[in-house]
């Protein structure tokens, strides 16, 4: 078994060949945005930065953070009010079955994966009708559309506890809330991390509901990077520097919480 | 066993999802069918019947038709890419290096990060200047010797959106290479250890053993890339803003509606739109409850 190991160890070389493929686009982000002014030219794109400059970065923070804390003030509540809601639905679902629960299921999963193309129009209609614009809007689009997958992660979750947890609380005379905010909730926690992670990445990272339910005061962080991108007026290097900004946020929770990132991204599949 | 308070508190507690799921998603969808079938033009709602007019408009426009190859093209090079890239990645983790956890989450980074940053980054990346204005990519190629392999990337004519596709690979393979390290490591040991006892070399392994164990991986993995190649928008959108090359239907659906305010356009091609994905995905969500319920 031992030189089996040994034998393997010419595999690092495609390895090492993938990581520099993946991070490619990082390095020219985190080496552009060191760069002075003076040292900013595409042809050398690939060089490292002579010394660690700020001018980048301090410029595109100036032109994005409005929209950074745009998106910070949308995604957090969104990301908080939908998990709640999945987990209530979940344990509903998997749970205390009433008549027709397995007959709605598969039509809640399929909102998960509809083009919202097809329900754009109605959905900018109907939210200047009811006046509910802007980032308040936005969020309550997350909120809405991030049900289905919250509402599954917290179903497969409760799914697969015991039965019997949930008898011994009723013998115990417990009811239904009882033993939601006492027994399921604080066993929870691990549940709640993975669909926190995965709503608060997958609303900051849109683009589309983004793009036709704010304007430009209350642009998200997605919006404004592509508009200052697309203008052509601002430079590439702070293209750059703003890339970077605007991923860090999702980043440093991938970084630091990736276990629970993956499991989302499984559940999202319906492997989870 | 259930009593009666709390399964009226069950209903209450869960109609307010249901009910926002009901409106939201499937009456807005009844919506979007009317607004396609009828004349709407312009900012004021009209809800004239138009028929299938918007529908037969489209099939016979040139620019759905340009959507519809460059659909394809960035289907075909982005699913096989993925898949492909994926397995290689699982296979070469599963074989129980130093440092697999390390490089699973380098490959997987990607995914936490927007279509909006990976496009404005792969626009540069993919700088399609020649000769002294040689960047991006190009440039690097150039570094070590393949000048050959400078590219136009996605101003390539009619081939543009597989360089597009190419972008997305980086950003989804991993999640490939997440969903087959999954199913390898769901694989009893056993399995492999019996066919290398019988001689197997490990190329045979993977490819009679346990490729086929994978089929169903692969079908899901397929569906899911299958899918999100019909709704790719904002990494094109980053990359290339609305150039006609590079149009796909979610682009022109959302120029249509928002720009050019064809109302019953842009509903008709987001039903199209729906149809296609829902062909995809309701067979896969009937078979997967059903293994589920078989368990």
């Amino acid at each position: 078994m031992k030189g089996l190991r040994i034998g393997k160890n010419w595999l690092y070389l495609p390895l090492i060949g993938m990581a520099v493929f993946y991070l490619l686009p990082m390095y020219v982000i985190l080496v552009t945005g060191f760069k002075s002014f003076g040292e900013i030219d595409l042809k050398t794109m690939w060089n490292l930065p002579r010394g660690i400059a700020l001018d980048n970065y301090i410029e595109a923070y100036s032109k994005l953070a409005p929209s950074l804390w745009n998106s910070f003030s949308m995604v957090i509540p969104a990301a908080i009010i939908s998990s709640f809601l999945g987990s209530l639905n979940g344990f509903i679902l998997a749970k205390w079955k009433f008549r027709g629960a397995d007959f709605i299921f598969p039509f809640i999963l399929f909102g998960m994966f509809i083009p919202y193309q097809s329900i754009l129009i109605p959905l900018v209609q109907f939210m200047k009708a009811v006046g509910i614009t802007g980032l308040a809007g936005l969020a309550m689009a997350h909120i809405i559309y991030g049900i289905p997958i919250t509402t599954l992660t917290f179903r497969n979750y409760y799914a697969s506890l015991p039965q019997e947890l949930l008898e011994a609380a009723k013998i115990d005379g417990a009811d239904m809330l009882g033993i939601y905010r006492y027994i399921l909730l604080p066993i929870s926690l691990p549940s709640f991390v993975v669909v926190l992670i995965w709503q608060f990445t997958s609303a900051w990272n849109d683009f589309l509901f983004a793009v036709v339910l704010t304007g430009n005061t209350d642009w998200p962080i997605t919006v404004a990077l592509n508009n200052m991108a697309g203008r052509g007026i601002i430079s590439w290097n702070v293209q750059m520097a703003g890339s970077l900004l605007a991923a860090l946020p999702t980043l440093l929770v991938y970084i630091f919480l990736g276990r629970y990132f993956l499991r989302g991204l499984l559940a999202g599949s319906l492997k989870g | 066993m259930i009593r009666d308070k709390d399964r009226i508190l069950n209903l209450i507690l869960i109609s307010p999802s249901i009910l926002a799921v009901l409106i939201f998603i499937y009456a807005f969808i009844g919506w979007s069918i009317r607004v396609s079938l009828s004349k709407w033009k312009g900012l004021t709602p009209d809800y004239t019947w138009n028929g299938l007019n918007n529908f037969t408009e489209l099939f016979a426009d040139p620019r759905f038709a340009v959507d519809v190859r460059n659909t394809l093209i960035f289907t075909g090079v982005f699913v096989a890419g993925s898949l492909l890239l994926g397995f290689f990645l699982a296979v070469m983790l599963d074989q129980g290096l130093r440092g697999e956890g390390f490089f699973r989450s380098l490959f997987l980074f990607p995914m936490a990060i927007s279509y909006i940053v990976t496009g404005v980054v792969w626009r540069w990346l993919m700088n399609p200047a020649m000769g002294t204005r040689l960047s991006g990519l190009n440039l690097l190629f150039s570094y070590i010797g393949l000048d050959s392999l400078a590219s136009a990337w996605h101003t390539t004519p009619r081939w543009g959106m597989a360089a597009i596709a190419l972008a997305a690979i980086w950003q989804m393979s991993g999640y490939t290479m997440a969903l087959y390290l999954a199913g390898l490591r769901a694989i009893p040991q056993e399995l492999k250890e019996a066919a290398q006892i019988d001689g197997a070399s490990e190329l045979q392994i993977y490819r009679h053993i346990m490729l086929p164990l994978l089929a169903p991986v692969t079908l899901s993995a397929l569906i899911i890339l299958g899918h999100m190649s019909l709704k790719v928008f904002d990494l094109i959108v980053a990359i290339a803003g609305k150039q006609l090359e590079l149009d796909v239907p979610a682009i022109y659906m959302w120029q249509a509606t928002f720009d050019g305010l064809f109302y019953g356009r842009g509903a008709a091609i987001g039903i199209l739109l729906l149809i296609s994905v829902a062909a995809l995905i309701i067979p896969y969500i009937r078979f997967t409850l059903k293994t589920e319920a078989q368990q």
